[in-house]
Formats: structure tokens, sequence, C-alpha cells
């Protein structure tokens, strides 16, 4: 057991395994965002639950933050060792011959999900973290004095998609995003040794979600762009 | 000296487990002090590599291929007979033995081959042990077919790869002790000379292939399970590395070469289509399971398909000659080998040939498709009138029982067999001749033993299908690690085997000699030209028929291409490298020698048995006209050629063959 | 038919190679892909060149010893076949066509294009045996029924013929597919079960020993198989070595 990350086998589950929480967290992400669109005072209540529940805060995020790290960081320890496996590369090499895109290709795209993740932290966490831990308002509100404001979450949201450059790298992120999960997501069930019929019908369902996903997300993204309220 | 084959006293059925009883062992301490050679990794090296060091004994086994996982037995497809009798259709130990010295012509020892069939379930028991994946049926036992020359269904099997199957068994056991270190296992290596002390076989010369390093090798016991020679006549059946030079070489340091014309033309491989082929393709005889055999009945007809006038599909059954059906109702198309391909030769010669060249015969799976597919509409509750559904359900039973077969023949074809007849043609396959070996495998050598194809003892003058496997394996596992202790018994004190003699020292100048000679001959002509020409001479001369004439005159053409081959042949490169052409020139100048020998023994057999067929012997008149006649007062013994240089000057020893338990009869497959 | 070869020639394992260019004529597309080569080699002999060297045996798709990454595919173009197996009418009159061989940190160069397979035969000394003693007294073969379905899943998992195609195609240089196909074979065998946890583990160390890559599951391996060996193989691998890790 000790072992086991040091195996190809061990880290290649580990990835799938990392990859799928990155899932589960992904659809809980797309849930909360998606009620900005249909119920922005819902999209409120749950985004203040989300950032000041103390579990959610401090022991989830950090579980968060382990899983996406261990997963690019494992991704490029593999990347690296899979290319130490052919130190001297063909000169004719139709790798679209036997293998779809995505599937070659993970590393590009998920070297495009990391760098939005810069930017989407920057946009969104780095900001939370220095309004509720640098300046100590713990309160949500958009006026923390004035208990009437409501809270901030929706209006901050809904200005970051003012830009349309911002937009559109979000867009392109999530374009990437989906190319990684149509490969990833189904690809984690035949790692971990699921591959039978059920897998298959699994497989689909993977290749659906993997789309669905990343096009809601853009919906959202769009939608708040267009749907400005005013400062 | 004179021949000893050594054959146990007492009732046949007895022989074996009086002999094993009697023999002496070599106790387990002791073995750990013995060394042995196993030269050849296919099913008869490979399994007997494996089982040596699972006795004990520290094994080095040898293999020119790049792994001894492919060796040619790998290419072996349609089965391996074993007198199981789970069919329950009345096989029998007895029976295979029957079947197996009948197939042979009477012209194999009968002690040796009822042993191989007293062995043969054993094989079965360990390969299923070893987890061969045999075909099994939905009861979830072993499955049956049929092959030729036999009215019982006793032949195990994996699709068209049971070679494959069981090499890959035998290659897992040596991967074990491998794994033990209990083989050393030296690959990309061939052997060019055996090293006698004292008379014993003590050793062997080797070439590194990849380095060109000259090697020494010390054992207590040689053991040769180094395959036939089929590649003599250059186009065969055989891999392009199938050489005889391991058992030359030992031919040439007094090993006794029995019956080398004894050669298996193989019925159903795919025709030649050019000056271009570098090898010809079997379709395994499981196929005449299913397959009907027919020409045109009309030349006309035949005229018209060779000009692409006309399909084979559009001729009427009236306008079809099923000749094996026609010639010999009792067996049909599962005749043995021997007669299924001089039958198709003779409706080729008599210009009946389907193909280009007037060079092969159909082989045809119409009536197997729609038996199938009938038995399966009916089983599925479907229209059993509806011939296109007929045909799809007939085209997927035949796909799940000759799927890859099917697919090998339409890759090279270009063809497709499930909607019209294959073209099929004989071609050279297996050399039931081979080092002379006695009931313990032991050749006139002391210590060096021949096992698998490389010895002569059980086919006879013809091979039945599915008993090469069965052969190997039986000698490998079976039979050699059991014999060869009686032998080693007497080296427990002996101690190492120097390398540091002069008898190594005289073998490894010997094998430097010769490939300095090769490598710095300036010729002109590459070694294939020679290989070609001597495939030529062999095909045309050695081949389906012989006679008197053209067997003298290929023994005068084959000494000049050997003298114009040590003048003309071009090395290039180097000694101290990978140099294919120079394993080549080294293969190739043995065969300049045995097909000597081989034109020779044919020449000296002045009768038909089995695969040789000479056209001054055959019935003249009665129910079996036209068939091989055999002369039983004259030629029931064994050829064992002794070398004394020049092939054509080998001294021939016979070896009377006895049958005490078999009546010798007419071969009627009628 | 007429060709333009272009191959790596290579003296040894230690020379330095390149790519050489070869016209060739006269090529029918009767001729298997080595016959080919053969014609070329004849040529080069004849104008005093050395020949390339290939690994090559039985020519009829069994032995596992040809491997050619031809046209930037392992054996080709065409699917379900080895190089011996290719024929040259899938080429059309003028091409270009480039040959390499196998490339893989765990399948160095020997010369041209030729490589070492042996880190195979490792994994296989590893592993990829059933404990059975040769004693001529082994229970009887119909003893244990095995279900059809699974004896022929095992049938198909042991038809690989360890040529190296799927380390060659793969992006990543993995063994896998290989390995996990002797795994399966007797992972799917009543015979193979007692030592089944031993086995998957000694022959994945084994494998990541030799340096091959992580599989990926980009899929390249089971398309350019001659044999067709299913990934599937790879998800029972990867279920039996999760099984025999948490046993310990």
């Amino acid at each position: 057991m000790s072992g086991l990350l040091k195996s190809s086998i061990g880290r290649k589950v580990a990835m799938a395994l990392s990859g799928l929480f990155l899932v589960v967290f992904l659809t809980q992400h797309f849930v909360i965002n998606s009620t900005a669109v249909i119920a922005p005072d819902t999209f409120n209540t749950w985004s203040h639950f989300m950032g000041t529940n103390p579990l959610v805060q401090f022991a989830l995020q950090p579980v968060l933050i382990f899983g996406v790290v261990f997963h690019f960081v494992m991704g490029f320890v593999l990347e690296l060792q899979n290319r130490k496996a052919r130190p001297v590369k063909y000169a004719n090499y139709k790798g679209g011959a036997a293998a779809p895109w995505t599937s070659r290709n993970m590393i590009l795209s998920g070297l495009v999900i990391l760098a939005f993740l810069g930017l989407h932290f920057y946009d969104f966490w780095i900001h939370e973290m220095t309004v509720k831990y640098v300046q100590g308002d713990m309160t949500g509100l958009i006026n923390p004095d004035d208990l009437s404001s409501g809270y901030r979450y929706y209006e901050e949201t809904v200005h970051k998609f003012e830009s349309p450059v911002r937009v559109l790298l979000y867009v392109i992120s999530f374009v990437l995003l989906a190319l990684h999960l149509w490969h990833g997501f189904a690809s984690t069930f035949q790692s971990v040794g699921f591959n039978n019929s059920y897998s298959k019908a699994l497989s689909k369902f993977a290749k659906v979600w993997a789309v669905a996903i990343p096009v809601g997300f853009i919906f959202i993204a769009v939608y708040l762009h267009l749907n400005q309220i005013p400062h | 000296m004179a021949l000893d084959s050594k054959i146990p006293q007492g009732p046949l059925a007895d022989k074996w487990t009086k002999h094993k009883n009697d023999i002496n062992l070599v106790n387990p301490a002791n073995k750990r002090l013995i060394d042995v050679i196993v030269v050849g990794t296919g099913l008869a090296g490979g399994s007997a590599a494996a089982t040596l060091a699972e006795l004990g004994y520290n094994v080095k086994a040898f293999c020119f291929q790049d792994s001894p996982r492919r060796a040619h037995s790998i290419a072996a497809q349609g089965g391996i007979n074993a007198a199981k009798n789970y069919q329950g259709d009345g096989d029998s130990t007895y029976r295979l033995f029957y079947d197996t010295v009948k197939g042979g012509d009477y012209r194999s020892r009968e002690a040796n081959v009822y042993r191989l069939a007293e062995v043969s379930a054993n094989i079965i028991d360990q390969c299923v042990a070893q987890g061969v994946p045999f075909a099994r049926d939905y009861g979830g036992l072993l499955d049956n077919r049929s092959f030729g020359g036999v009215l019982v269904s006793r032949t195990f099997y994996a699709k068209g790869q049971t070679g494959q199957q069981l090499l890959l068994g035998a290659y897992s056991a040596m991967n074990r002790q491998i794994g033990r270190g209990k083989i050393k296992m030296y690959n990309r290596h061939e052997m060019l000379d055996v090293v006698k002390v004292d008379g014993k076989a003590r050793g062997i010369i080797t070439r590194n292939l990849v380095t060109g390093e000259i090697e020494r090798h010390s054992a207590h016991a040689v053991v040769l399970g180094t395959g036939g020679y089929g590649n003599v006549f250059y186009l065969s059946t055989n891999a392009m590395g199938s050489n005889v030079t391991a058992a030359w070489k030992a031919h040439k340091r007094g090993a006794y070469f029995a019956n080398p014309c004894y050669t298996q033309i193989h019925p159903t491989c795919i025709p030649v289509s050019g000056d271009h082929q570098s090898k010809l393709t079997l379709m395994s005889e499981s196929l005449r399971n299913d397959g009907r055999i027919w020409v045109p009945a009309k030349k006309e007809d035949a005229i018209a398909i060779r000009e692409g006038r006309l399909k084979p599909t559009e001729l009427k059954e009236e306008d079809r000659d099923y000749y094996l059906e026609r010639r010999y109702p009792a067996f049909g198309n599962l005749v043995p080998r021997d007669v299924a391909s001089r039958a198709a030769k003779e409706r080729c010669d008599a210009g009946f040939g389907v193909n280009k060249t007037g060079e092969a015969v159909y082989l045809d799976f119409a009536s197997a498709i729609e038996r199938y597919g009938k038995e399966q509409a009916y089983v599925q509750h479907l229209d059993a009138n509806d011939a296109a559904l007929v045909k799809k359900l007939g085209q997927d039973v035949v796909r799940t029982k000759y799927g890859n077969l099917f697919q090998m023949y339409e890759k090279i074809v270009d063809q497709d067999p499930y909607n019209t007849p294959m073209m099929i043609y004989p071609a050279v396959h297996y050399t039931m001749g081979g080092l002379w070996v006695d009931y313990n495998l032991q050749t006139s050598v002391e210590g060096l033993y021949a096992i698998g194809e490389a010895n002569f003892s059980d086919h006879g003058a013809n091979r039945l299908g599915a008993s090469a496997l069965m052969q190997g394996l039986a000698d490998g596992y079976f039979v050699l690690p059991y014999t060869i202790g009686d032998y080693l018994s007497n080296d427990i004190r002996t101690g190492p085997i120097s390398t540091d003699t002069k008898e190594f020292e005289e073998a490894e100048q010997n094998v430097r000699n010769q490939v300095d000679a090769l490598i710095n001959n300036n010729g002109s002509k590459p070694v294939d030209y020679f290989h070609k020409k001597l495939g030529k001479i062999m095909w045309n001369k050695c081949g389906m028929s012989r006679n008197a004439t053209d067997l003298q005159s290929a023994i005068d053409e084959i000494a000049a291409l050997r003298e114009e081959f040590y003048k003309e042949v071009r090395v290039p490169g180097t000694q101290n490298e990978f140099n294919e052409e120079l394993a080549k020139a080294l293969r190739v100048a043995d065969f300049l020698e045995l097909g000597e020998l081989f034109a020779k023994d044919a020449l000296t057999r002045d009768e038909s048995c089995g695969g040789h067929f000479r056209e001054e012997s055959v019935e003249l008149d009665g129910p079996q006209k036209g068939e091989a006649l055999r002369d039983d007062e004259n030629f029931t013994f064994v050829s064992a050629w002794e070398y004394k240089g020049a092939p054509k000057d080998a001294v021939l020893h016979k070896e009377e063959l006895v049958y005490e338990n078999i009546e010798v009869k007419q071969r009627s497959y009628k | 038919m007429k060709l333009t070869l272009k191959i790596w020639r290579q003296k040894n394992a230690q020379a330095k190679g390149q790519m050489v260019t070869y016209p060739i004529d006269g090529i029918d597309g009767d001729m298997s892909f080595l016959e080919m080569m053969d014609v070329l080699n004849n040529k080069l002999i004849n104008e005093g060149e050395e020949p390339v060297v290939f690994d090559h045996d039985c020519r009829e798709g069994i032995c596992g010893s040809c491997s050619m990454f031809i046209n930037g595919e392992a054996h080709g173009p065409d699917r379900l076949v080895t190089t011996c197996q290719l024929h040259m009418r899938k080429f059309k009159d003028g091409e270009t066509i480039t040959i390499e061989p196998w490339r893989a940190a765990g399948f160095p160069v020997i010369k041209d294009l030729m490589v070492d397979r042996s880190a195979f035969d490792r994994i296989q000394h590893a592993g990829g045996f059933i404990s059975v003693n040769t004693s001529g007294n082994t229970q009887d073969a119909n003893s244990i029924p095995i279900e059809k379905a699974d004896a022929d899943d095992a049938f198909a998992a042991a038809t690989c013929i360890g040529c190296g195609a799927c380390v060659a195609s793969c992006k990543n240089s993995s063994a896998m597919l290989f390995v996990s196909a002797k795994v399966s074979q007797f992972a799917l065998l009543p015979q193979g079960q007692v030592e089944a946890t031993d086995r998957v583990m000694n022959m994945v160390k084994q494998m990541d020993e030799e340096g091959f890559g992580n599989c990926t599951n980009t899929g390249a391996c089971e398309v350019e198989c001659p044999k067709g060996i299913s990934l599937e193989n790879i998800a029972r691998m990867n279920r039996e070595y999760l099984a025999a890790s948490l046993k310990g």
C-alpha cells in the first residue's frame, strides 16, 4: 500500500480519483452559479454560506485546494516522466490516426485551465480572502455598516463580467475545460479498473456532462455580461 | 557403429513405464552440479529447458530470435492431438498410436509412437494447468476438432493459434525458471558447432548475432530442439530464420542424419504470387473440416477462370470436380496431407489449376456457410429459407471458427474468402527427417540429444496434422527430462566442464575460419541468389514427386551450386556487428550440403512412402491404381546417414523397423 | 510502383542515427512490406552498400518480430496487421514512406530499424507464468470447467504477440497493454488465481523499472495493436493491481 503512489498504476488511479473529486466540485460550483441566472437571492444566500461556514472554509476549502494542486502537480510529474520514456522522438508521428486530440493533449488543456485558475483566483478568491480575513469583514454585505444594503456577492459577480475581454477569456477556458473533461471524466472509469457494459453507459453520461457543464458556465458568463446592473 | 535403438523389452504398452523404472536417476542435490545446454526454444526446446530447470539442472538455453517466445512453433495453427477421448467417439492411446503409424506410412518406430500417444493426454493436462486457453464448449469443457487422416475428434485447439498458445505456455514455464536463475537465457545467439570431448558432446560454439562475438559454452549434455529444415526449399511455411545449421553441425560431428528426404508438403497454403515471394503462408488444415476442395471439371472452364473471364462462384455444382471426395469417399477432404497434396498437383498438372500460373485449387466454404447458417436459423427460430439471412448467419459461424485465418488470407490475396472460394496450393511445411535418435532421444553422439522436429523419430514418412505440437511437447516435457537423467547419472562427479581445452579451441577456430572466409569472399552475388536457386532445384527435383534421373541431376547441380556459392557469394559488412547477410550465408552454406544428402536419400529410397513419392513406384492397377506404392520387403528401415566429407559420400546405416503390434498394409483412405 | 523511402539508419546502439532517402522502383502491389524491403536490400548489396537491418522471422503475423514505424504509425496504415502482413497495395505510386524503429526508452535501438525488446521478456520473468511443475500427474484437464466467455476472453488476451506496437504508438511509450494482456489472461482463469496478487504487483513493478511511460487512456495502443488486444485488459490490470495493493 505504501508504494502505491510510486507505481505507475497508483499514480494513474490517483489522477483519476483527484479528477473525479474535481468533477464533483465542478458540479457543485455550477449548481450554485446557475442560481445567479435564475434566482440572484439564492445565489447570495448560498455564496454567503459557502464563504463563511467554518466547515466549508477550513475543512473543505483546503481539501479542494489540495485536490487541485495534487491533480496538476501529479499531471506535470507524469507528463515529464512520459516524455522521458521517449528520448528520441519520431520524425513522423501520426498520433491522430489512433487517438483523439483531446486524449493526447491533456497537458495543453490542463495548462490553459491552470492559467484560467490564476485569473479566476485573482478575480474572486483573492478578493474574498482580502475582504474577509485582511479587512475582517465577515458580513458579506455591500455596505458592512448598513444591514439593509444586501449581500454583495451577486453584484460583484455581475460586475466581474462587464469586460468583454474577461468574458472571452472565460469562454475560451471553458472550451478547453470541456475538451479536458471530454477525455478526462470518462477515462477515470478505465483508470480505476471499471470497464464493462455498465461503464460504457456511464462513459456516455460522462461525455454529455463534459460538454454540458462548461457550456452552462459559458452561458452564465455571457448571460451576466449581457445583463449588467448599474454600479 | 551399429545402430542401437535401445527400445526396451516387453509388451508395447508397458515399455515406457518399465523403462522409466529401470533407468538411473540423478538425486536432487547432484542435479545442481550438472549443466545442460538446450539449443532452440520452440515447443520442444522451450518445454525441455523449463522441465530440466524445474528438476534442478542448470540450464543454458539458446535461440537466434530476440526472445524465446518467437520460435517458429508459434506459427502452428490448427491444434494438438491427444488421446483423451473426451468426445466419447472411441478414441484411445492405441488408436492414436495406430493412426500415427499408419499416417506415417509404416516408416516410424512403433515404441516411440506408442510412447507419444501414451503421454499425449498428460500434455493437455499440463498445458491447461499452465493457463493455456484452449477452446471450450458452452459447458466449460474442452472442445475438440477433427484433423486429416483420422476418424475421431481428438484435436485440442485455440482458434487458429494453437501453436502460439502452447509455445507461450512453454515460454511462461521458462520465464518462471529464468526468474529463479535456473535457466540462463541467451537470445540472438546462433549455435555454430558442437564440441565433443572424449567422444561426448560437452558444449557448443555460438555467435552472438548482435556483437558478432564467437563464444564457448560448456555443459554435461547438449540438447538440440532446433526444428526442421524445410527452408532448404527456400519457399516454405517456415520462418525466415528457420535453419538446419545446428543439426547439420551435429551431423558433421558424428550424429547420423535420418530420412532427410521425408518432407511434408502441406496441401493448404496460399499459392505463390510472384518472384518476389519470400515465404509461403499456411492455411490451417482445420479448414478442411469445413472447406471443400475442388477444381473445374472442364478444362475450358479452368482456362476461363485463369484468364479472368469466369468467376468460380458462377460455376454450377455439376461443373465442379470435388476430386478428393471423388477419389477418397471414406476420408474425403480429410485425407492425410501427402495424399491431398499429390491430388492437387495431379489436377493442376492435368491443366485444371485456377490461378494465373495454373498452380492453385479451390477451398470452398459456401456449403459450410449454408449448412451452419441453416442450423443457426433453426436454433434462433428464423426463416431458414431466407438465403441472404442464412448466408449471414453461416458466415458468422465460420468467422468465429476461422476468423483469423480468413483475415490473414484476405490481407495477403486481397480477396474475400467469405464470398469467393480460397485458392490454395501445396507448400513445404515440415520435415519428418532429422537427426537419428534412439529411444532415449540421444543421437549417435553420446550426450547429444535431439528433440521435436529436429529428430526423425515419430512421424515416419508423413506426419498427421496436429501431431507436431504433440511430439514437440511430449519430447520436451515428458520424455527427454527422464531419459537424459540416465546419461547424466554418470556425470555427478565430473564437475564443471572447462572451455579452455583443445577441443573447444579447435571448434572455435573452425567457426572463425568459416566466418572469415565468408566475410572476406569478394563475390558478386547476394546470399539470396544461391538460396533461391537451391530452392528451385529442390522443389523441381526433390518436391512432391521424384524420379531417379531428376534426383541424380539434383545431386550434381547442388554440388556445383555449392562450389559457386563459395566463389561468388558476397557478404557485406563486418563480422563484429549485427550482420544478417553473414548469418544467412552461414545457414545457406549448410542447406547447400543438406540438399545434396536429401537428394541422395531420396534416390536411395526406391519406393513411394508418405511424403516421399517416387514416380517409378506406383500402383499400376486395381482399386488403388495411381496411388503410391511402398516396397516393404526392401525398404522397411530408417536411413541413417553418416557424414564422410562431401554429402554424396555419406554412408548409409539401416535401422530395420519391426512391426509387432500393427499389421503393415496398404495405406488406404478410399 | 515507384516509391521514395526515408529510412532510419543507425550503425549501432551508440552511434548517432539519421534518416536516409532511398528511391526504389519496380514494386508490386502484391508484395508484402518486408518483401519490398528485401528488394531494397538486395539492391543495396549489389551497389556495395550495407542492407537495412530489421527484425523479421515468421512473416505471417504471429512471431511478433517485425516492428516498423511506417508513415507515423506502428506497422503502417493498415489495421490488425503486422508489418509483414502489410501489403504494398496499401500505398500509392510515387508515395514517400518514412520508416523508423520503435521509439522508446525501454526499447533501445540495436541497429537501423532493430530494437532491443528484452524489457518485455524481463516483465514476463517477473510473473508471467503459473507455477506448476511438469509432473505427468497434473489433474485432468477437464476437472475445472471454465465458463466459455471467460475462456474466450482469456484467449483474446493471450493472443498478444509481444511485438511492442502498443509501446511504439503510445504517446507516452507505455507498456500497459502488453503487461495487462498477460495479467488478464491469468486473472480470467481459475488456474491463475493463486498467484494473482504477486503476479500483478511484480509485473507492474518490473514494467515501471524498465522506463516505460504511464498510461493516459488515449487508446492508441488498442487501435494499433495487430492483434486487437482490448483496453479492457488495462482496466482489469488496474483493478487487479488496486486489489493487490489493498491486500498489502
